[in-house]
């Protein structure tokens, strides 16, 4: 244990995701031994985001302002949309640059364990989303998992009756691998979802 | 197959331990607590990434540190291959294979096969049916490791699924609830209908080979039966006691192929709803499936003498070695087998016909705290274990 000041900064870090306690006292030290002006503008970082980054009010997305970018692009899509866990996700498949619709931004997977039901998404959000009847698709890009996968489920079931195109991304094999590496379970989910090539 | 060379880092009460064995029959003796089981639990672990002692990983791990390693030169045929599995305290196990880059631990399942015989195993017989679930799903995943996957898989919804069914309790449950336990059926019915196609075929193969085991060891008049109950068939009460079901009614699951057991299972949790509700557990599930073992036409739980349970759990395992001969019967495919302590425990006539059952195979690890409980037929090298280590050279 250290004391005061230096201990407390090591307890902070230490509440972040994928910080144990060896790293957040690596990182304390590191802050300690580090200039006094590179450690203000981390702060000044750090006060900023949360004053300023807010949640878009129609995707769930970060954005500094009431809607964010993607939103607000006229050149965007509006007949497709593609439903993510997190606003990490939205940026993973911006890199695509292949997709030109817009995003919703669940905000987590159903998941009992940790409490999270189909109340504490945005789920009520997407319906709403779809009241004007512009939406003629919604890609499902939950995370392959068993949370994202009840999830995609749950949704393909409550948008059946709407009448929209429900889609979920395939799950197969990587590109550039090779089959020999793949496991069962990715090799079996690559079989079922075969293509006609002829 | 066997175990040319095992090391063992910070495993149980060993900081550092090498142990040179060979094929044919190697016994270790030494005093109780010194760590005879504690190698013979090393080979085991190697071949079903867990104990046979323990459920958790944290008492393999040497009082106070972080990381075990166990290393082991496999044999099999002429191909060799080093096994090594890092134990980490509140991290992920991993595996290396022939010293390449580390993979995750359920790579390694399928390369070494062993059968362990121990003292525990009478919790086979005369326990809870926890404890025949694991021995059918720990024989199912070292044959076909394929179905880690399966049983993770399902352990994984159920965990999810109940912690659903137990927030619903209480006059709490509401559409949205309702919404949600409909997806969670459908995913634990497609993951349970995976693990159950794969239990009634193992058992499918393993019935044969437990009666023949059974009657090698006794000669005795009475027969030895196993048979899969699944809960599809009829809910079964908290003690394993089918409400009803009968022998017939499991057998019309053999035909049915996963499709269709998955939707067996949504049928039976629609049927089971109400009183899923009321306990906040899912009642219907390979979870709660039993094996039936039964002598004479009796069930051996309750039923068995004592010596008869002993020669019901041997046979479960001499069961499972002769499904591994049957599955790979190439020169150095055969399992390794480990007998824990267990010609202590033993009449000496069930000693002399499991010695004479095992003599032939092609590795045979023995342990046994008094040398005189060894019958003769398995003559072979003796090691002694000592504080600390071991003491090779005897004979």
């Amino acid at each position: 244990m250290y004391e005061g000041a230096v201990q407390e900064l090591i307890d902070e870090l230490g509440r972040l995701p994928g910080i144990g306690p060896k790293s957040a006292q690596r990182l304390a030290f590191h802050i300690l031994e580090a200039d006094a002006e590179d450690m203000k503008k981390l702060v000044t970082a750090i006060t900023t985001v949360k004053e300023r980054v807010k949640f878009c009010s129609i995707c769930g997305n970060v954005s500094e302002q009431e809607t964010c970018s993607i939103c607000r692009d006229p050149r965007r899509d509006p007949t497709m949309i593609c439903v993510v866990e997190e606003s990490k996700d939205v940026q993973a498949v911006e890199r695509t640059r292949s997709f030109r619709g817009r995003y919703h931004v669940l905000g987590g997977a159903i998941n009992p364990i940790a409490g999270i039901g189909p109340e504490q998404l945005r789920i009520r959000e997407l319906l709403n989303r779809l009241s004007d009847g512009q939406i003629e698709e919604i890609i499902i890009a939950t995370d392959p998992n068993l949370e994202g996968e009840a999830t995609a489920t749950y949704l393909a079931r409550m948008l059946k009756t709407i009448g929209v195109t429900v889609t979920r991304l395939a799950s197969g094999l990587p590109v550039g691998g090779d089959l020999e590496y793949a496991d069962e379970v990715t090799l079996g989910r690559a079989f079922e979802g075969r293509r006609h090539l002829s | 197959m066997y175990v040319e060379h095992l090391s063992l880092t910070d495993f149980r009460s060993y900081a550092q331990v090498d142990v040179e064995l060979g094929p044919g029959v190697t016994v270790l003796v030494g005093s109780n607590g010194l760590g005879k089981t504690n190698l013979v639990e090393a080979i085991g672990y190697l071949a079903t990434l867990g104990s046979h002692r323990v459920s958790s990983d944290v008492p393999l791990l040497r009082f106070g540190t972080e990381q075990a390693m166990i290393r082991a030169m496999i044999v099999r045929g002429a191909q060799k291959t080093l096994l090594e599995v890092e134990i980490n305290s509140g991290r992920a196990n991993r595996g290396r294979i022939n010293r390449a880059n580390p993979v995750r631990a359920r790579e390694l399942l399928g390369i070494c096969r062993t059968v362990l015989f121990a003292p525990e195993d009478l919790a086979l017989v005369k326990s809870d049916p926890s404890h025949r679930r694991r021995f059918l799903d720990d024989l199912l995943v070292s044959l076909l490791p394929r179905h880690a996957a399966t049983r993770s898989d399902f352990e994984r919804v159920l965990k999810q699924r109940n912690a659903l069914l137990k927030s619903a309790r209480a006059g709490k449950f509401s559409s949205g609830h309702e919404a949600t336990l409909e997806v969670w059926d459908q995913h634990m019915a497609a993951a349970g209908a995976q693990l159950l196609r794969a239990r009634l075929d193992l058992v499918e193969r393993l019935r044969p080979h437990v009666a023949r085991a059974y009657a090698e060891l006794t000669e005795g008049p009475k027969e030895a039966r196993i048979d899969y109950r699944s809960t599809l068939s009829g809910p079964l009460t908290d003690d394993g006691n089918a409400e009803g079901a009968t022998a017939g009614e499991a057998a019309d699951l053999a035909g049915l192929s996963v499709p269709e057991l998955t939707e067996r299972y949504l049928v039976a949790f629609a049927a089971a709803r109400r009183r899923e509700l009321e306990r906040g557990i899912s009642l219907v599930g390979p979870h709660r499936d039993e094996l039936d073992l039964i002598l004479g036409g009796a069930p051996a739980r309750g039923f068995a003498s004592h010596g008869e349970t002993w020669s019901m759990a041997l046979s479960l395992r001499l069961g499972s070695y002769y499904v591994f001969l049957e599955d790979a019967p190439a020169e150095g495919q055969s399992p390794v087998l480990i007998l824990d302590d267990v010609f202590a425990e033993l009449d000496v006539q069930r000693r002399e016909r499991l010695a004479g059952i095992v003599a032939g195979a092609e590795q045979v690890l023995v342990t046994a705290a008094v040398e005189a409980d060894i019958p003769d037929k398995l003559d072979g090298r003796r090691i002694a274990v000592v504080p600390g280590g071991i003491d090779e050279g005897q004979r």
